[in-house]
């Protein structure tokens, strides 16, 4: 109980030191640059890039980029979900296509994706739909992977309850398997949302005329550090920040798991 | 033997696929099994191939090094004490997501053209995930092994060789897996933008002429070959005793 009420304080102890950790690291970075050791011509003070960050998202000049980019990034997801998902829920049932198909999905990611990726313009054309389709490829044997594992790991005496209530198959799937299964399945989201960021900037970067990914490489190639770096933070802090809500949540689910 | 038929069938199964995709898209958008195998056949003939090549494999070589040795001593270093893992693993986990193609600019500036950045930037992928599976494996070691380590009067040395050691080599063995294929990725991704050598340039250079038979060789290529070397360490990981 007494353990219960210590996580409910704003941070733990844990939390101040990683918070201290970082802000001192930031402040070291901010010494190293302000007294010379890195050149400004390499990388900016942290405080010039927070102001550039704050320049340009009040001007609203990169409004446009920085829209489509989540936009995709929010396609990009939604899609790897829901078709991973099904695609999972389908894999699980038929044990022989399963078998067949699960080197693929243990060797998938070993695969560089990037290469393949002037032969998806051609396929899917210049533009968003271009873009999601990279971003879905990259993030959708994450949530093949999760759903599978979130149906392996259903207790079999859940299973057995179910028989006992005599519920029909819609009912168990409903009552039973998908809280059963939701922890690994959100485990499933976090992770394709993780890559659809990660394949939606890179894509951006390498084969676009728009979005954030592009602009950062843009103002890099125009020699335009102040706008690079301003948006370069962008990325980190809404990477950051969105991975490890979505980290907490999935923690919170695991645990209950666990306990229960 | 069932197991062999499968992977087969998988095989054919994606030649199959690849080859529907191809009558769909045509001659424009990518090239046939046959074609591309023919044409890799042709490149493996030429010097130019092999000197990309031996050049991508250098910089692999130094980068994977380092995210192994390195990640495997940063592990341990966190992982030792638990409030330094406890307070470094949601950080690390923050650096692993993050889209690291964003911070290319900065390694370019920082490294210079060449070697030494896309050194770093295969670094930069393959480091942290060692690092976190070797910080785990070392933090979730049962009090218990430490204990029996003391009783025994074990040197600081033996303890670390014949208790620790062991105790985490499966998860050091799967966080390998996982450093090796990214680390090749960011070599390759690396050579892609800045590098006038290279696959990865190889490639690159391919995509600007719009010679999709290169790009499909080259590419096919570095996926068998990290197929293969991720089947080894997948071989490996079930191999070693838990």
């Amino acid at each position: 109980m007494s353990r219960r009420i210590f996580n409910r304080q704003i941070l733990s102890r844990e939390g101040w030191i990683r918070l201290a950790v970082i802000v001192a690291f930031t402040v070291a970075f901010e010494a190293l640059c302000r007294f010379g050791f890195i050149p400004r011509t390499a990388v900016l003070p942290p405080s010039d890039m927070a102001i550039s960050l704050w320049h340009i998202l009040q001007t609203g000049e990169y409004n446009n980029d920085i829209l489509s980019t989540l936009g995709n990034v929010a396609a990009a997801a939604a899609i790897s979900v829901t078709l991973g998902f099904a695609l999972g829920v389908v894999i699980h049932a038929l044990p022989r296509l399963r078998a067949t198909i699960e080197p693929l999905l243990a060797s998938y990611y070993a695969v560089p994706t990037f290469m393949f990726y002037p032969v998806f313009i051609v396929v899917f054309g210049v533009g968003s739909r271009a873009i999601v389709a990279i971003a879905v490829l990259l993030s959708i044997v994450a949530m093949i992977a999760s759903t599978l594992t979130g149906l392996d790991r259903i207790p079999r005496v859940l299973r057995k309850t179910a028989a006992i209530y005599r519920m029909s198959a819609a009912k168990r799937a409903v009552l039973i398997d998908f809280p059963a299964a939701a922890p690994h399945l959100f485990t499933g989201i976090k992770l394709a949302f993780a890559y659809a960021l990660i394949g939606v900037i890179a894509s951006e970067f390498i084969l676009s005329g728009q979005g954030v990914g592009y602009a950062i490489a843009y103002a890099y190639n125009n020699f335009d550090n102040r706008n690079m770096y301003g948006l370069m933070l962008l990325v980190i802090l809404l990477a950051t920040v969105a991975n490890t809500a979505l980290d907490i949540v999935d923690r919170r689910m695991q645990s209950r798991t666990r306990r229960g | 033997m069932k197991r062999a038929g499968d992977s087969l069938l998988l095989f054919f199964g994606i030649l199959a696929a690849w080859q529907v995709l191809y009558w769909l898209a045509g001659d424009i958008a990518l090239t046939s099994p046959a074609t591309t195998a023919v044409h890799l056949w042709k490149l493996f003939g030429t010097a130019r191939f092999w000197g990309h090549a031996a050049e991508t494999a250098r910089a692999f070589g130094f980068a994977v090094a380092i995210s192994l040795f390195g990640g495997v001593a940063l592990g341990v270093l966190l992982g030792i004490n638990r409030t330094s893992g406890v307070v470094s693993e949601p950080i690390l986990i923050a650096l692993y997501s993050l889209p690291k193609v964003t911070l290319y600019p900065l390694v370019l500036l920082c490294f210079g053209l060449g070697m030494s950045a896309k050194v770093a930037f295969g670094a930069m992928h393959g480091l942290i995930p060692v690092t976190i599976f070797t910080m785990k494996a070392i933090m979730q070691i049962k009090p218990v092994l430490w204990r029996t380590a003391h009783t025994m009067r074990l040197s600081a040395r033996q303890t670390a060789l014949t208790v620790a050691l062991p105790a985490v080599l499966p998860e050091i063995i799967a966080g390998a897996r996982l450093g090796f294929s990214l680390t090749l990725l960011g070599v390759l991704i690396g050579e892609m933008f800045a590098s006038q050598r290279g696959l990865g340039f190889m490639i690159m250079s391919a995509m600007g002429l719009g010679d999709i038979a290169t790009i499909m060789a080259v590419a096919v290529f570095l996926s068998v070959l990290a197929i293969a070397a991720n089947a080894l360490l997948l071989w490996l990981d079930r191999a070693v005793p838990r």
